[in-house]
């Protein structure tokens, strides 16, 4: 049988190799300073383990890169992020 | 003397409860006041969890504050807290243009964890008080030109 279901399985193009373009979000929305006391804003700059995401995932510019380091450094020091764990997320 | 916005956190043992902890944010409150500094935001947020044990201690009481000060002040209010063993940590951090913009707006209620965010009906009213103030103004401009 000529068509089965494999067949048409990609009647349309498969969407690989597509990626979005990424982008540095504060540079976006024109957020100029980063608070180091909103904990729940700066995990999505860390991982399950509390290291700091390099800007290849993130899409941060380098100069809000700093920024966010510099406020999950302050955020650690004062108890609100970890800085070793497991499972943080 | 030049004087700057600061900003310091307090983190309190929980040894301490609330009220105790209260009576100890005054006196440091107090102290910034005598040496001249202005104070721009007392927040206190309360007994929360910390994310690391510090001297034992798994949770801690927070306290955030904002002031204008001169860096010798900064100084002082430091010592005072290093030789204070009720203060777990603290944090002092000068603050730049754009994060004293980021407090204002966040006490405005604009930006923030307790951002409010306006009802439709507040945000109606809003506007039409401004349509009517422009109807205001091109009439009174309207007769200025007659």
């Amino acid at each position: 049988m000529a068509t089965s279901r494999s067949d048409i399985k990609f009647l349309s193009a498969p969407k690989i190799g597509t990626e979005r373009k990424k982008y540095c979000r504060f540079k976006k929305n024109k957020i100029r300073y980063i608070d180091y006391k909103d904990e729940t804003f700066l995990l999505n700059f860390i991982n399950e383990q509390g290291k700091l995401l390099p800007r290849r995932l993130s899409g941060n510019s380098l100069k809000y890169q700093r920024k966010v380091a510099q406020a999950v450094k302050r955020a650690r020091h004062i108890a609100l992020l970890p800085y070793v764990t497991d499972l943080l997320k | 003397m030049k004087t700057k916005n600061y900003e310091t956190v307090f983190v309190f043992t929980p040894v301490l409860n609330e009220a105790d902890a209260k009576t100890h944010v005054k006196t440091y409150m107090a102290f910034l006041k005598e040496q001249g500094a202005e104070i721009l935001e007392e927040d206190f947020w309360g007994m929360r969890q910390l994310a690391y044990p510090i001297q034992k201690k798994t949770t801690g009481i927070y306290f955030v504050t904002e002031y204008v000060a001169t860096g010798e002040l900064v100084d002082a209010l430091e010592v005072k807290c290093k030789r204070d063993a009720q203060v777990l940590r603290f944090l002092t951090v000068r603050l730049d243009k754009y994060a004293i913009k980021y407090n204002e707006d966040k006490r405005a209620g604009l930006v923030g964890r307790n951002r409010t965010i306006k009802k439709p009906h507040e945000l109606k009213a809003e506007a039409d008080a401004r349509a009517a103030e422009a109807e205001e103004r091109i009439n009174s401009q309207n007769e200025g030109g007659n």
